[in-house]
């Protein structure tokens, strides 16, 4: 269940958006039809990758940073204290999933696929009614970004400084992708620059269309 | 004035490449590098369009964006064409079209007009951002990257031909704000992009935009062959072109000696230079019929007059250094008579930005300077004698105009400016502003630095709206939301409506049905059989924590902290000032944790309020908040075979009426995902509300539809959703409500507790909203039953005398249908003192007539809640 290839150019139901097993088959908000059209094809000078990651979980952490027994507890159970510095994430312990800082004391955890709801309940148990869990993982979905100009087409709609420098790995930010709500994280290290775009679904098909039209501007 | 392209010279041209182009239907060629203006003077076209009222003939005066006689509209090669540029700052290139506007902004459409052209921003983080690539600029820069060399440098220049280390041609700052937050317009930074809008943050900002060139205003001084006299020497250093043969040049200043050397190597023939520090003048010009240059009237020292033959006349009455991007960051102005110029007011920066170079006053060449202004008329001064005086070439505004606003009592230059329209053109006053404010300051008695220069406003070059719009057009200029089962809804035929960014089906008609037969059979279905609808736009809320119900409890109306595990509660919630500010039904997952729900075009606003009170008001409640609107589609089963196709979908859940009674939910799996099934009702039907993960949304709804087929199901829109709940008298929050009605307005008195606080609570007993005449929600029939009275519609009262302007009001529609289940027309309205109206009949005044209705409670439908838990069928 790796990422869906939609936006790489594969067809409708062929990318790994569609999970099926027991009970109703799940879509991810990139796999069908809803992308606007003309948005599949890239332009070859872009020099970039554009695909969904579906299905990540997700988990929404509440708690007090001050409460030390809570904090501890949430550590054992990702393996790494939820990070205090704003706008930085860091990795699992297991190097599966990666702890988001949205807020003095607000969290997004990050997980394999499928394994949301378990997380929740870990987590809930530990917190034992000290703070907020909520599983998350159907609220938005992933668009990895990559390729050498990824900062160049996220720039076109971007306001925060994306350069290496000021937001690389170990970050992360809340703000907007032209119109859109989004969390920004950038992947790495690794040989180009990628980031991770989460968006609320009801969101994805016009930050496709976007991306897919920035794109187009890239000289 | 005969321009032509000179055999050599020209840095910014490449000879070996040769353009074609079009101009006002000529076909002409330049060459690489060119600028619109120096092709057009390369082709010898010295009048470039006619002025705005007078209809004079007006040529090139300048080689930069001051320029305010050339404006063009442009064809590009790609399709797009773009009105109000300045002949000065296109680039030329292959295959582009041009126009001459003669003065008006004319929004022509030529090929596929402004919208055939792409147009982008781009967000820009710099250390330091460099305004103008002069020789000051350029040095900025380099100091810049040699001081500490990892630091991101840009360096930015209006001219398109501009060149040097990495600099961004053809970009003109528009303003600055705060926070070194600068914007730009490029222009054709790309061959598939005509423009392009930068937001540019920097931590240091350099002002090195240079200065510019004022004119000296005499009689007739407005003639093709009038050019300022740096333009000259631009034309001639950059592209090669002598922009005439036989040269006059009028001069109070230094900077002229070096355009007379270039006019000697160019080959133009410097006649006479007239030199206002020794006491000469140019009192006037003369012209062919075509209104060309032909001579200059010179009045020398001695007091004698002549008329000297020549097609070019250049004239230099001082520099402007360019401060407005200075104002724009709150920098202040001074009046420096060293320079006759106004220059920024300190030296060094000024927080995070510095001026440099021309800009900050440091005229190269300026040397001495005899402040020159205006040449009174050769008649002596009279009010006719200034007609010909022209300060803003753009406007045609002269001398007479400006002594007519000054007669009219005008001191203030903001208001001469409004006055005259002087400065208010294209080109904002870049070359008359300050020469207006001299001369204004000269007829009151009073200096120029008290006179002061009108107010600089951003943007300092005109921006078309395609620009700032950028990419956020057509499809992309807003976010179209969509549920996930938003591909169904594509392919059966939904007409869609906006609920705010969502796209929602508003009916699903089948061939050949309108809209209103459509949403009365959808409605018909869901009160006879079953309907099913995609509700999944509705907000929701994860509240959670130890304090939630005391949380509820201060924030609904109602007490929800009484409320059972999985149990519902419909609740109503109120601003401080007592009026509704939502609804919705939330329900109690567990002892320290509900779901909320709330209006559709509401989410984002109630999470806010919960947040704001939390953080503000209650920080000691143990209490989180969570946005889950888009963790979860919903689908609604209504009607009284919704029992029997939930049934299947939820095998291992007992549904009968005493295992699963009207508000409560249970968690369940949903055709084998786990999920969340909620028993309650905005129809009056037996209802459930059926919960999956999003991305299990679709496959519900197709599993609902098979579940359901059985039965007839059938989908249906928001309309028919509004028309079933207003039968019930269900108010929709922002239909029924504008924030001026609170819960007891709505009849909903019985929600609002007398037994805790709330929120809203104590403004209750404000007696306005005690008033027995407040509007009320109450039904309306209209006597005819056929006839659907217009939302909106004012109501009166029956003996209201119509032709009595104002006439009194009683109140209006909110809501008003068609209904299958009544069988007639009826309709929701706030009316004052509604309540004690019932039964009585009012009129609604429409544009064609005057409709006969009557007052009747609000509830029409099932008003003893009968079908709520399903009704036997036949």
């Amino acid at each position: 269940m790796t990422g869906g290839g939609l936006l790489a150019g594969s067809g409708p139901g062929a990318g790994s958006g569609v999970l099926s097993g027991g009970g109703l088959m799940a879509r991810s908000p990139l796999d069908g039809s809803i992308v606007s059209p003309g948005v599949r094809e890239l332009p070859s000078q872009a020099e970039m990758s554009l695909r969904e990651l579906p299905f990540l979980a997700q988990v929404g952490l509440r708690v007090d940073p001050a409460h030390e027994a809570a904090m501890a507890a949430v550590a054992d159970v990702l393996g790494v204290r939820p990070p205090t510095v704003p706008n930085t994430a860091l990795i699992t312990e297991d190097g599966s999933g990666q702890v988001l800082w949205l807020g003095p004391d607000e969290w997004l955890v990050i997980g394999e696929p499928g394994t949301g709801p378990a997380l929740e309940s870990r987590l809930r148990e530990a917190l034992n009614g000290a703070g907020s869990v909520v599983d998350l993982s159907a609220n938005r979905t992933t668009i990895l970004v990559s390729g050498p100009r990824a900062r160049d087409l996220l720039a076109f709609g971007c306001p925060i400084d994306l350069d290496e420098r000021a937001f690389g790995p170990g970050r992360c930010a809340q703000t907007l992708l032209a119109r859109a709500n989004v969390i920004i994280v950038p992947v790495g290290p690794g040989p180009e620059p990628a980031f991770r775009i989460l968006v609320r679904p009801s969101f994805a098909a016009y930050l496709a269309a976007w991306l897919a039209d920035a794109a187009l501007g890239l000289e | 004035m005969t321009a032509s392209r000179l055999a050599g010279g020209g840095s910014h041209i490449d000879r070996a490449r040769t353009v074609n182009f079009e101009f006002d239907g000529r076909r002409l060629t330049g060459l690489a590098g060119d600028s619109l203006a120096s092709a057009l003077l390369a082709n010898g076209l010295d009048v470039v369009g006619r002025s705005i009222y007078h209809d004079r003939p007006r040529g090139i005066v300048a080689a930069g964006p001051e320029e305010p006689n050339a404006l063009v509209q442009v064809a590009w090669p790609s399709g797009a064409s773009e009105p109000m540029l300045r002949a000065t700052t296109v680039a030329l290139e292959d295959g582009l079209r041009a126009w001459s506007l003669a003065g008006h902004g004319r929004l022509e459409t030529v090929d596929g007009g402004i919208d055939a052209g792409r147009f982008d921003s781009r967000h820009a983080h710099v250390e330091v951002l460099v305004i103008g690539a002069g020789r000051a600029g350029r040095a900025a820069a380099a100091a810049a990257r040699l001081a500490k060399p990892g630091e991101r440098v840009m360096l930015i220049d209006s001219y398109p031909t501009a060149t040097g280390d990495g600099v961004v041609a053809g970009t003109t700052a528009l303003g600055i704000y705060d926070h070194g937050y600068v914007t730009a317009v490029q222009r054709r930074p790309s061959p598939q992009t005509e423009g392009r809008l930068w937001h540019v943050r920097a931590g240091r900002i350099v002002v090195a935009t240079g200065a510019i060139e004022r004119p000296i205003v005499f009689a007739d001084n407005d003639r093709p062959g009038v050019m300022l006299a740096g333009a000259a020497a631009t034309y001639i250093d950059r592209y090669g072109v002598r922009p005439g043969e036989r040269a006059v040049i009028f001069t109070n200043n230094g900077t002229t000696d070096a355009v007379a050397a270039t006019l000697r190597r160019a080959g133009t023939e410097l006649v006479e230079t007239v030199d206002f520090r020794r006491g000469e003048t140019v009192v006037g010009t003369r012209g062919d019929d075509a209104g060309r240059l032909t001579g200059v009237d010179v009045a020398r020292a001695d007091g004698t007059t002549e008329t000297v033959a020549a097609d070019l006349l250049l004239v230099s009455g001082g520099w402007n250094p360019s401060v407005a991007l200075w104002t724009h960051a709150g920098g202040r102005l001074r009046y420096d008579p060293a320079i006759s110029a106004f220059v920024p007011d300190q030296r060094g920066p000024n927080g995070r930005i510095a001026v440099v170079g021309a800009a900050a006053g440091e005229i190269e060449g300026l040397g001495p300077i005899v402040p020159a202004w205006v040449v009174p008329p050769p008649g002596g001064p009279s009010e006719d004698g200034w007609a010909k005086h022209y300060l803003d070439l753009g406007r045609d505004a002269t001398i007479r105009d400006l002594h007519r606003a000054l007669d009219a009592g005008l001191e203030s230059i903001e208001h001469l400016k409004r006055y005259t329209t002087i400065g208010t053109g294209s080109d904002q006053g870049k070359t008359s502003g300050v020469v207006t404010s001299a001369i204004a300051a000269a007829i009151l008695g009073q200096d120029v630095g008290a006179v002061g220069v009108p107010t600089y406003r951003p943007p300092t070059v005109p921006v078309s709206f395609a620009q700032l719009a950028a990419r956020d057009r057509g499809l992309l200029a807003d976010p179209i939301r969509v549920t996930s089962i938003q591909p169904w809804h594509a392919a059966n035929g939904a007409v869609f409506e906006d609920v705010g960014q969502w796209k929602r089906p508003h009916h699903f008609p089948r061939p050949g049905e309108t809209v209103d037969e459509a949403v009365r059979r959808e409605c018909e279905v869901a009160r006879t059989s079953v309907a099913m609808m995609d509700a999944s736009t509705l907000g929701k809320i994860d509240v959670q924590g130890p304090d939630s119900g005391i949380f509820l409890d201060r924030v609904y109306t109602n007490t929800f902290s009484t409320l059972k595990v999985g149990s519902c509660r419909y609740g109503l919630m109120c601003r401080a000032d007592g009026m509704v500010l939502d609804d919705g039904v939330t329900s109690r997952l567990a002892d320290d944790r509900f779901h909320m729900t709330t209006t559709t075009g509401n989410a984002a606003v109630v999470l806010d309020h919960l947040e704001e009170w939390l953080q503000t008001e209650w920080p000691e409640l143990r209490v989180h908040a969570t946005s889950v609107t888009e963790q979860w589609t919903t689908v609604a089963v209504v009607g009284p075979q919704a029992r029997a196709v939930v049934s299947r979908l939820v095998p291992d859940l007992d549904v009968s009426q005493a295992a699963f009674p009207f508000m409560t939910w249970r968690e369940a799996v949903i055709a084998g995902t786990a999920g969340r099934v909620f028993r309650i009702s905005f129809s009056g039907e037996l209802a459930y509300e059926l919960n999956v993960p999003t991305w299990h949304g679709l496959a519900l709804w197709e599993a609902v539809l098979a579940a359901g087929r059985a039965f007839g199901i059938t989908p249906y829109g928001t309309q028919a959703m509004h028309v079933l709940r207003a039968e019930k008298a269900y108010p929709i929050i922002g239909q029924e409500t504008d924030g001026t009605v609170t819960p007891q307005d709505l009849g909903l008195g019985a929600l609002v507790s007398t037994k805790k606080d709330f929120i809203g609570r104590r403004s209750h007993r404000r007696p306005d909203n005690l008033r027995p005449d407040r509007k009320q929600l109450v039904g309306v029939l209209p006597v005819d039953p056929a006839f659907v009275l217009p939302e909106g519609a004012q109501l009166v009262a029956p003996d209201a005398d119509l032709g009595r302007i104002p006439v009194p009001m009683l109140g209006h529609i909110t809501s008003s249908y068609d209904s299958a289940a009544l069988g007639r027309s009826f309709a929701l309205a706030l009316v004052k003192g509604g309540r004690e109206r019932i039964g009585q009949t009012v009129l609604a005044p429409l544009v064609d007539r005057t409709v006969e209705a009557v007052i009747t409670e609000s509830v029409l439908f099932d008003p003893e809640n009968a079908r709520r838990d399903g009704v036997a069928q036949p």
